[in-house]
């Protein structure tokens, strides 16, 4: 099977600071993949290009095996630019699309601080987001031409929320739920615009131990049930161990260890990155 | 089923509106001697026209503010686009002269109505079809035209942010009043003058051979273009884009990353709020019986605004219920504070020329300090709740 994403060389910088630096990594399809990191190590910028938020100032990104996002370092950018092969995207055309289009093809995405819409019920802030695929124009809509569309929408997001649990709280307000039920709406939400792949950016932040079991096993969960590829953020190691193939860590933005779990466990440099390095706890 | 229900009752609500407006106007020459309220010439009849212009403006605006989020300043200048257009385009042949006297005549020689006189006829039904045809189309013209130069302003406008983009459609639409009140374009603008000798409200009276009105219609026909209007915005808010503006307005970076395309939906919201705005401005034209640059300034947008945030942001019945408020206030109820009033043989003191407006302003003030979210906050009236909380009371009695 081939990848769901594919990161070749990918570096943003924003002014001098280089967030991500030649990152390079593979997803696979129908596998759930961690990319893990100290605080402030660039995960959720990579995160940010491949949802279109930010453009990379060098690298590709391939989805599905086609490139969706590419662009090299030009004018200002390039004299400041830090990293590294900003000639080998030189020659082939800039692709820079908006969160809208990459939503369309088919990455969704949660967020770290939870953003739903709050002046929304639970069934609204799921049924916003099957907009996209409506077949309606604003006069059909208005002139209620679309009832039979409007219907199977609605139809579709009550399944939605029963199968996760949801369909007793569809009236309430989004944010009026309690922490971990708003986490799971949010994948619930993103799971309504018919991914492919599922992007959750520290899904299990503020969480307790046993509601991030309970989420390990969610996660697998509908992996399974929508024949997703799952690419996570986390910093609970309990939930990355437990639940991914494969791991990449970065740190300052570069890649510093990839491998099976067991393996980055194990790595000297995870080790480093995450405790510090054994000779400075000496001096301290 | 429930959805059938709801937009029934509210047809019927509408309906009896509507024909409760109709006898209102006319209950003065079924019933003599009734007070002065109900006579032709009571103030009554100019507030109800007005806040019925006013409250199409305000829910187009509350479209874009409060349902979308775009801070926009810009509707008197779509205003004024609209009510331009509906004049240059309905001022009849004959009158032009007159009308274009300081620039010799007007730049096109007939009119909308002409055109669809010589069609129907110009006298008897025929007259009143082409009269009322051809309003209808200048009505629509006046808010394509202002919704394509919303389109037209809007592709870099709308990039911006917040108060920056209130400023800048504040800028387009003070740029607008000054280009309409340019002598160069005197021949279709007719300069700094006013246009006038266009239909108005009064003109769907209908007479009889000798001129005598026989049924009032000039309050009804503001009423039923509004109300359509206002239902149109009301459909779209609570359809499928309606609910995409929302999610724009609550938290931009989710609905984009929830597949929705910002750029096209402010876009759309931006150009149908203008066009509302265009007719709104057209129906302002027809009440004030002339079109002139110098109405359309800031301080009618700030009047708007006021009105919206009164009303409630984010609620269609809070903006109309706010516009009849607002304008019976401003035009109507204070008043009397404006001249020496005597009770008795004591003399209120005060009162004089200008003290309406101090009354005015601290009531507003009032209201924003005690409904801090407007008086409908985001919430819609609801007749059937309203109805069934009235059932329950006397239930437990």
């Amino acid at each position: 099977m081939g990848n769901a994403l594919r990161l070749e060389n990918v570096t943003m910088q924003f002014g001098g600071v280089v967030s991500v630096n030649n990152l390079s990594l593979e997803v696979p399809e129908k596998k759930i993949i961690a990319l893990i990191g100290p605080n402030g190590a660039g995960k959720t910028t990579a995160f940010n290009c491949i949802t279109g938020v930010y453009q990379p100032t060098n690298g590709l990104i391939e989805f599905m095996g086609k490139p969706i996002v590419r662009n090299h370092p030009t004018g200002k950018a390039a004299k400041s630019y830090k990293g590294q092969n900003e000639d080998k995207y030189k020659n082939e055309a800039v692709l820079s699309p908006t969160p809208d289009e990459i939503t369309g093809m088919g990455i969704a995405r949660t967020f770290q601080n939870i953003r739903l819409w709050k002046s929304m019920t639970v069934f609204e802030n799921v049924l916003i987001a099957k907009h996209q695929h409506a077949k309606q124009t604003v006069f059909s809509a208005v002139f209620r031409g679309n009832l039979a569309e409007e219907k199977r929408m609605r139809d579709e997001t009550m399944a939605l929320l029963e199968e996760q649990g949801l369909d007793i709280y569809k009236d309430e307000l989004a944010v009026s739920l309690p922490y971990g039920l708003q986490r799971r709406l949010e994948i619930a939400r993103a799971l309504a615009t018919k991914p492919k792949l599922l992007l959750l950016d520290e899904p299990a932040a503020g969480m307790n131990p046993q509601e991030t079991i309970e989420l390990a096993d969610f996660v697998r969960q509908i992996r399974k049930k929508y024949d997703l590829t799952v690419f996570l953020i986390e910093h609970h190691m309990d939930l990355v161990m437990n639940i991914s193939d494969y791991i990449y860590v970065i740190d300052f933005g570069s890649e510093i260890a990839r491998g099976i779990p067991e393996e980055v466990q194990n790595n000297k440099h995870v080790i480093e990155a995450y405790l510090g390095v054994a000779e400075e706890a000496e001096n301290e | 089923m429930k959805q059938k229900k709801k937009s029934f009752s509210a047809v019927i609500g509408i309906s009896v509106l509507l024909l409760f407006v109709i006898l209102l106007e006319n209950i003065s020459a079924l019933i003599p001697g009734l007070p002065q309220v109900f006579q032709p010439t009571s103030p009554l009849f100019t507030v109800l026209k007005k806040a019925a212009v006013y409250s199409l403006v305000a829910v187009s605006m509350n479209l874009l503010n409060g349902f979308t989020g775009l801070f926009s300043l810009g509707q008197a200048g779509f205003m004024l686009l609209g009510a331009y257009t509906y004049a240059i385009l309905m001022v009849p042949a004959d009158q032009k002269e007159q009308v274009y006297y300081l620039f010799g005549g007007c730049a096109f020689d007939s009119s909308l109505m002409d055109v669809l006189g010589k069609l129907f006829g110009t006298s008897g039904a025929g007259g009143a079809v082409s009269m009322i045809l051809s309003c209808l189309i200048a009505l629509i013209l006046a808010g394509c035209v202002a919704g394509v130069f919303a389109y037209l302003i809007g592709i870099p406008v709308l990039r911006l942010k917040s108060d920056y983009l209130a400023i800048a459609t504040l800028g387009f639409a003070e740029i607008l009043r000054a280009i309409f009140q340019w002598q160069k374009l005197g021949k279709v603008t007719n300069g700094a003058n006013m246009i006038k000798g266009f239909p108005t409200f009064s003109s769907f009276n209908i007479t009889n051979s000798s001129g005598q009105i026989v049924l009032r219609l000039s309050t009804f026909v503001p009423f039923l273009i509004v109300s359509l209007c206002i239902v149109l915005i009301v459909l779209l808010i609570n359809s499928s884009y309606g609910r995409a503006f929302k999610s724009v307005r609550d938290d931009e970076v989710a609905a984009e990353a929830m597949g929705i395309n910002l750029f096209r939906h402010k876009m759309l919201s931006f150009v149908i709020s203008s066009f509302f705005a265009g007719v709104g401005g057209a129906l302002f034209a027809m009440y004030v019986a002339n079109a002139q640059a110098k109405a359309f300034t800031s301080v009618m947008t700030y009047e708007i605004l006021l009105i919206v945030v009164i009303g409630g942001i984010g609620s269609v019945s809070g903006s109309v219920l706010a516009t009849f408020l607002y304008v019976a206030c401003s035009e109507w109820w204070l008043r009397f504070l404006d001249s020496e009033q005597y009770i008795g043989g004591f003399k209120v003191p005060l009162l004089r020329n200008g003290f309406r407006m101090v009354i005015f302003s601290i009531v507003i003030m009032v209201i924003v300090l005690f409904f801090s979210q407007g008086i409908m906050g985001s919430n819609e009236i609801n007749i059937g709740a309203l109805l069934n909380r009235f059932k329950k009371k006397e239930r437990k009695q």
